[in-house]
């Protein structure tokens, strides 16, 4: 039996996170939909007779930053193109998109796999705006264009990806790059990036490039991974029996998790790109693109690299706390508060990740300071309170804010280390369990920790754990004799 | 003299020294559309009330010891219909807009109002400028007031016609392909486009974004400093439009031309054209070199190619500007079974023929595979009569040659033959693809007593070389003075 390896590129469209609109002042509204239809437009992005427009600076600047970051040649002349068909939420009948002048061509964003890294390439960076939105009801179809104009920018790699996992590897990594360099602002939710997959499958080895389905807006992570999952089978299978894979533009059925055909090759859409004639070309100095070099901040790879070097932390703990750069800008605050880095990184990806997710807050929402979290840490690396004390502090913090030592005060929370208190209680917990004494006498030497969970429960847990193992152990040994 | 019969710069001396009011002025112009509208057909839209309450705050101002009047106050000025006016019905001549009221003031018009303008209406056109006769208008056809059986010239005919018929002191036109110039040439007025990029196209209703341009129709080319120096300069909201700083146009006008080099291309007295028109422009070359104008025979050799060039990035750009007529935010809409029917049948009974095959070439020269071959190609061939020109004014001042081959010619002539109707544009289109500016000015008449126009062009923000040639000779001749017997 052949086995086949799946060819896959993505094209990915993520908004630019601008004040305002691509190519009018119109503001950028969050997509939520408190904000009504149709209230943050004017006569340039409702494609009025006669407008005209106007190019966001910061727009393109944020576009080159994402191109210099993904290794892109930026070439010295950048071009809007029209790009032309009709539909209602397009208000002029064509995109500004580019086309033959991306911003930046031939970059390469490196993912890790199972085998190590692997570079994908990129074949271009190219801005966009948005389009409109079309909600269908009973009474027919509404337009709301306060999406339209929006600024996007698109990523698209050569075929270079071989799984689903790389397609997720490379989502994340490219989603965490787009974040580190604020030209997205990190949320998850659906629209934020979207996502074109073409897929096509090949036998294992082999060189070809076998005609491909090319997966229409897939709005989510998941959606992208689920929908190229199946299409991959769905092609395996047709040449397992003999079929052949004809090209084709498909839909993702998120409810029914299948593709759909949405055209095929002999209909397929002529855009007639030409230079966008309202806007001179773009001339990107090379003094302008020196200077936005220089504001590149640290990537998520670098990071990762420089958390396992300079805190000693797993490469899996470092990814864990760069995937997110306001979670690794967290980290880096507790640890220059004074939290020990290895500490640190156990209670943020444990404790305080464990309490986001239950309560569905971001890193930028939590009511715990770094200044907080690393108080807690001393205290707890310090034996004032203990593992468990610190835990139920971090939730309190979490809930309620306040400070660690604050909240060790109220509660009550300093360990006992008072040898003569602990002994007392131990003596208790001796006598009262005779039965466990003489099981521990006679070699069951994991009674011991049962033991101690008892002292612990009758001291609510304040009680140094290593101080009433030393105790506990002096008094069992006391007993063989 | 009546006061509809003055120009910008007479009437505003007089609005000045008080010998009348703007409203009087007003309303002598608007007495007189009364009067010759219903022959001349200029204008699509009358403003009059607007226009008399523009009189009355520029009375105000010219009675006010407070504030310095704008240079325009208180004249009475028409505004082509592709030009958006404020809760003004704006319908570039097309069934498509035909209810179009637009938000918002193309930036030339808020200019002119700015300088205290009057805006008595708005003028007909060809549709979406698409034309060099108005007989393409949805409305109407324009007649020219020399001859009511001919046309005006397009696409800025009604501008053309508003102006000689002295139905406005000045207005505003576009031109795309020759559509100020030609009209010009034809009405025996004063028409010039400036260089692409002086003045703003926002607002201004798209027919060729790379070869739009707005112009001046005036009746003596000191009118067409006046209002040239108004509109133009930079607009933040239009990004081909220059950042240079705006001469004081009127001021370049000296009447002195020694040592201004003149060329003449050879390629502009072709075999075909009216012999009377190429004597009279002849005879100005003459003129221009007895006011001690040096007269050099240059050579454009790439016009022959501007026509064809013209009607590929021209049509290709109208495909993408009229893609947003569809019926769903604005203008016509014709409801249909399904989205596609909506869009076919409010395209279909939307837009006339002319538009119609101007947006079927435009979207085949932009197709897959026709691409090279068409647009870019065009695009190439521009660059060279662009350095045509580059390579002319590294040797002249100005260019000068006819600005059509023939005079005036009747309604229904060429409607049929859309081929015969392009080639009266075949010495205009040119300045559009250089990119440069073109003044027609009268410089004699036809035997039939219609206008014969004389091109003067200027190399790119040489808009002041321009006026100051065709400043000399009008100095120097009688032709402006002329007026139609209405
Ligand atoms: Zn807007």
């Amino acid at each position: 039996m052949i086995r086949y390896e799946p060819v896959i590129g993505l094209e990915v469209h993520a908004q630019i996170h601008t004040a305002s609109k691509m190519f009018c002042g119109c503001p950028v509204v969050a997509d939520t939909g408190d904000v009504p239809s149709n209230t943050a437009v004017c006569p340039v992005c409702t494609g009025m007779p006669g407008t005209l427009p106007v190019v966001n600076r910061r727009a393109v600047e944020l576009t080159l930053l994402t191109c210099l970051a993904l290794d892109c040649e930026v070439p010295p002349t950048a071009r809007f193109a029209r790009k032309s068909y009709f539909y209602p939420d397009l208000p002029k009948g064509y995109q500004i998109s580019q086309h033959a002048l991306p911003f930046g061509r031939d970059g390469f964003l490196e993912i890790e796999t199972a085998a190590g890294p692997k570079r994908i390439r990129i074949n271009n960076v190219h801005l966009e705006e948005d389009a409109g939105k079309l909600y269908h009801g009973a009474g027919g179809s509404r337009v709301d264009l306060n999406r339209a104009g929006v600024p996007l920018i698109e990523i698209v790699t050569e075929p270079d990806l071989r799984s689903v996992e790389e397609v997720r590897a490379y989502a994340a990594a490219l989603h965490a790059v787009l974040v580190y360099l604020g030209v997205n602002g990190g949320e998850m939710e659906r629209g934020v990036m979207r996502f074109e997959a073409s897929v096509s499958v090949r036998p294992a080895g082999s060189d070809a490039l076998n005609p491909r389905h090319e997966i229409k807006n897939l709005n989510s992570f998941r959606a992208l991974a689920d929908a190229v999952a199946y299409e991959i089978a769905a092609q395996v299978e047709t040449l397992t029996h003999g079929g052949a894979v004809a090209q084709q533009t498909v839909g993702w059925d998120e409810a029914r998790g299948v593709t759909y055909v949405q055209r095929s090759k002999e209909y397929a859409e002529d855009y007639r790109y030409f230079p966008e004639p309202d806007l001179p070309p773009v001339d990107v100095d090379r003094a302008w693109v020196a200077a936005l070099r220089a504001q590149l901040p640290e990537l998520p790879a670098a990071r990762r690299e420089r958390f396992t070097s300079d805190y000693g932390l797993s490469g899996y703990d470092a990814a864990l706390l760069t995937a997110d750069r306001a979670v690794a800008d967290y980290y880096e605050a507790v640890v220059s508060a004074g939290g020990a880095p290895k500490a640190a990184a156990n209670w943020i990806t444990g404790e305080l990740f464990r309490l986001m997710k239950e309560t569905g807050q971001t890193i930028q929402t939590v009511h715990v300071s770094p200044q907080a979290l690393a108080e807690l840490i001393q205290l707890v690396e310090t034996d004032v309170i203990t593992l468990g004390s610190g835990k139920t502090v971090l939730a309190e913090m979490f809930a309620a804010g306040g400070s660690a030592r604050q909240i060790v005060a109220a509660r009550g929370l300093a360990q006992i280390s008072d040898t003569n208190a602990l002994e007392q209680v131990i003596a208790r917990i001796v006598e009262e369990n005779p039965e466990e004494v003489r099981q521990y006498l006679e070699g069951k030497e994991q009674i011991l920790s049962w033991l101690m969970g008892q002292v612990m429960r009758a001291t609510h847990g304040k009680a140094n754990p290593q101080v009433v193992q030393r105790l506990l152990h002096v008094q069992l040994e006391a007993r063989r004799q | 003299m009546r006061l509809h019969q003055l120009t910008i710069h007479e009437a505003r001396d007089r609005l000045t020294s008080g010998e009348f009011s703007a409203v009087e002025l007003s309303e002598a112009l608007l007495e007189r559309i009364l009067a010759v509208d219903n022959d001349v057909k200029a204008y699509l839209t009358l403003t009059p009330e607007e226009a008399l309450a523009q009189a009355h705050a520029a009375d105000r101002l010219l009675g006010s010891s407070q504030e310095r009047p704008g240079s325009l106050v208180g004249i009475p000025l028409a505004v082509k219909d592709v030009l958006c006016t404020q809760g003004i019905r704006t319908t570039a001549g097309s069934r498509v807009l035909d209810n179009f009221v637009p938000p918002y003031d193309a930036t030339v018009v808020a200019r002119l109002k700015a300088a205290g303008a009057v805006i008595l209406g708005k003028t007909n056109t060809d549709e979406f400028a698409m034309g060099s006769s108005t007989e393409n208008s949805a409305f109407f056809t324009t007649r020219n007031p020399w001859d009511l059986d001919r046309v005006p010239g397009g696409s800025s005919g009604g501008s053309a016609a508003a102006v000689a018929a002295a139905e406005c002191l000045g207005a505003l036109g576009t031109d795309t392909g020759g559509s100020v110039r030609q009209p010009a040439g034809f009405c025996g007025v004063v028409g010039f486009k400036p260089s692409y990029g002086r003045v703003s196209r926002y607002g201004l209703i798209a027919f060729a974004s790379s070869l739009d341009q707005v112009g001046v129709l005036t009746r003596d080319v000191t009118d067409a400093a006046l209002l040239l120096e108004v509109i133009a300069g930079h607009d933040p909201r239009d990004s081909t439009s220059i950042g240079l700083p705006v001469p004081e146009y009127a001021a370049s006008l000296t009447g002195d031309l020694r040592g201004v080099r003149v060329g003449v291309p050879r390629e502009y007295f072709v075999a075909g054209m009216q012999s009377k028109v190429e004597e009279a422009v002849r005879a100005a070359v003459d003129v221009l070199a007895d006011l001690g104008a040096e007269v050099h025979e240059i050579g454009l050799p790439h016009t022959e190619y501007a026509l064809s060039v013209y009607y590929l990035i021209a049509p290709a750009e109208a495909s993408a500007n009229l893609a947003r007529y569809d019926g769903v935010r604005y203008g016509l809409r014709v409801e249909g079974e399904s989205l596609r029917e909506m869009y076919t049948t409010t395209r279909g009974q939307g837009f006339g023929p002319e538009v119609k095959r101007r947006i079927m070439l435009g979207t085949y020269a932009l197709s897959a595979g026709y691409y090279d071959a068409y647009y870019l190609k065009a695009q190439q061939v521009r660059t060279l009569i662009k350095a045509d020109f580059d390579v002319a004014f590294e040797k002249v001042d100005v260019v000068v040659g006819p600005t059509t081959p023939s005079t005036a010619f009747r309604i229904g002539e060429k409607s049929g033959d859309p081929l015969q109707m392009y080639l009266s544009d075949v010495f205009t289109l040119s300045m559009n693809l250089a990119g440069i500016c073109g003044l027609s000015l009268p410089c004699g008449f036809d035997d039939a007593g219609l206008p014969i126009g004389l091109q003067v062009m200027g190399p790119a923000w040489g808009e002041e070389q321009a006026l100051r040639t065709a400043y000399a000779y009008e100095q120097a001749t009688e032709w402006h003075t002329q007026r139609p017997v209405l």
